[in-house]
């Protein structure tokens, strides 16, 4: 178990800071993708606050842009924002903190909130670092329901035609969306089989919440030349707590006062877990 | 002799001269290089080309990509493709995350005249207009077009260029065509109408008040390649010395350069307005000649509008 589980479940607490004095967030899917950034953050990307224009950082696009809260926590950590700040000002009036990602922030490459955004620059950029010569990788992260934007599938044919290796995109795969199962509102599966007959190197991460299976995944991505690559990460909504987990209800559910005390002593006994 | 060259293979030459100063310069095109008379980039500069097939929300995204890792992108498709297809991703991608992303909406208006209204781009300048952080640009002839490319690659701003399919007359010389960014070219001046155009319509426009001061009225014609941000003192300064003003535009009369003009006019110098545009349905068939002769955007029918429009404003 890597210690940056528990660093999961500390950032999860951050973003229910987030929430309660926002008075709002997407909550499930924060949860969800939480081990997915923390992973690429401190794992993963050559990204750094002291260096945020450094031409040879890697590239990063939150596409599921709802799940901002979790993104915020993460860069906070990072060292590119400062948690209290955030706390304070999130969707307050006038705060640049809004309920998706604005890159007038430090940190945040590009804007996002309209669903099939992500895949389709991650394309563009990869192209560039092709175009250069330099060694960057781009990443992103998409929701699974968003996979029902067609623009994902333009941008996967092009990926594919222009062999972007650098290019690894994430889906967080917790099969709710806000109506219900993604199944049930537009089902995907086989989801591999669609991204393989693209041209993809696919690749499962049978638990999209375990540090370990998420690094092993990009590490091999990594390996592989000529084409770009899918994680499909298998996460779970609302992750930590058996109040949210698996409750499409919690897409964007404001917790009661009792409810965020049940969801911390969650937090607090799974972390506890983590070390035994 | 009318000229042969259409402002699409302006942008195109212009494109490959700054090209080979510049690696940055990159062109994309959803199966579109033919249309946009860009094969000759492709061919000379493939390391320079992305060619997205026909995919015109995946090229507004690819180009601000690019954009943001330090290209200086042009994407190419035609105007009623790239402004309505891909309105989104201009939208966010170009404009809200504020990269350098050119679009640029070849055989704009009703340039492919008989294919019908899903080929026409009546609703291109509202729509970009209306997204903040982007500019619209609507060049009158080559000489401009290539002026205005040169003008836009000094820049890392958003913008949308919108040029026709067909060649037009030129308006301006290649010894002769004054230009400054966003400022409106001034090319007559006159008392009595002030002519305000853009694009297409500038050429008609310009012939227009040469029928009119044969019949002593005197009319000021303004070229408003800078459709946003629109050249408001230009527009104040003709309209305060003319008793009226027309716009004339290859648009839907609803929210281009004739509502831009009427709201800094009643709002500064209150005068009658009078855009002259399409209509509010689909236009009729025709070839783009044809169309406008149809709807009187031409130079006798804009002639004819400013004289009924003094007579108004006389019995006002």
């Amino acid at each position: 178990m890597s210690r940056y589980d528990a660093m999961a479940y500390d950032l999860r607490d951050d973003v229910l800071r987030i929430i309660e004095a926002g008075g709002g967030g997407h909550i499930g899917g924060d949860m969800s993708v939480m081990e997915i950034l923390v992973s690429l953050y401190f794992c993963q990307m050559n990204v750094s606050p002291e260096k945020p224009d450094d031409p040879d950082r890697d590239r990063f696009i939150m596409s599921k842009g709802h799940s901002v809260e979790a993104l915020y926590a993460v860069l906070a950590k990072k060292g590119f924002l400062s948690i209290d700040e955030v706390v304070s000002k999130f969707s307050r009036f006038g705060s640049e903190y809004i309920g998706h990602p604005n890159n007038h922030l430090p940190g945040i490459e590009m804007n996002s909130g309209s669903l099939g955004h992500g895949l389709p620059v991650s394309v563009g950029m990869a192209l560039a670092g092709k175009m250069d010569g330099r060694a960057y990788r781009v990443y992103t992260v998409l929701g699974d329901g968003e996979l029902a934007e067609g623009s994902n599938w333009e941008a996967a044919m092009a990926a594919h035609q222009y062999g972007l290796d650098n290019l690894c995109a994430v889906v967080d795969r917790n099969r709710l969306q806000i109506s219900g199962n993604t199944e049930e509102v537009m089902g995907e599966d086989d989801l591999h089989e669609r991204f393989r007959s693209f041209g993809w190197n696919v690749i499962d991460v049978s638990d999209g919440n375990n540090i370990d299976r998420l690094n092993a995944a990009f590490e091999a991505a990594k390996a592989v030349t000529g084409k770009p690559s899918v994680l499909i990460a298998n996460t779970v909504k609302g992750k930590g707590s058996a109040v949210m987990e698996n409750k499409a209800s919690w897409h964007h559910h404001m917790p009661t006062a009792e409810e965020f005390a049940a969801i911390r002593a969650d937090f607090a006994a799974r972390k506890e877990a983590l070390s035994c | 002799m009318l000229n042969k060259i259409p402002n699409r293979k302006a942008i195109c030459d212009t494109l490959l001269e700054e090209a080979a100063k510049d690696r940055n310069i990159v062109v994309l095109c959803s199966d579109s290089r033919g249309s946009a008379s860009m094969a000759p980039f492709f061919e000379k500069y493939p390391e320079q080309s992305v060619e997205t097939g026909i995919a015109e929300q995946n090229l507004v995204s690819i180009a601000a990509g690019l954009a943001k890792c330090g290209k200086k992108p042009y994407a190419f498709s035609p105007a009623s493709f790239i402004s309505t297809r891909s309105y989104e991703q201009c939208k966010i991608d170009a404009a809200y995350s504020d990269t350098n992303t050119k679009l640029v909406g070849i055989s704009g208006g009703i340039s492919y005249g008989a294919l019908g209204m899903s080929h026409h781009s009546a609703q291109d300048i509202a729509a970009l207009s209306a997204i903040p952080n982007m500019r619209v640009y609507l060049p009158s002839d080559r000489f401009q077009t290539a002026k205005l490319i040169r003008a836009l690659l000094k820049d890392d701003k958003p913008a949308y260029i919108r040029v026709g399919r067909n060649p037009v007359e030129d308006i301006y010389t290649e010894d002769s065509c004054p230009f400054e960014m966003d400022r409106a070219t001034v090319l007559r001046k006159g008392g009595d109408v002030a002519l305000i155009a853009c694009g297409e319509m500038v050429r008609p426009a310009l012939d227009a008040a040469a029928i009119l001061e044969a019949k002593d009225i005197h009319t000021a014609v303004l070229d408003m390649f800078c459709v946003k941000p629109l050249d408001t003192e230009a527009v104040i300064r003709a309209a305060s010395g003319a008793q009226v003003v027309l716009t004339a535009e290859e648009h839907s009369p609803f929210g281009g350069l004739g509502s831009m003009v009427s709201q800094v006019v009643s709002e500064n110098c209150p005068r009658f307005v009078q855009n002259i545009a399409l209509p509010d349905a689909p236009v009729i068939t025709g070839t783009s000649q044809q169309v406008f002769d149809y709807y009187g955007m031409n130079a006798e029918g804009i002639a004819h509008s400013a004289e009924k429009l003094l007579e108004k404003a006389s019995r006002a």
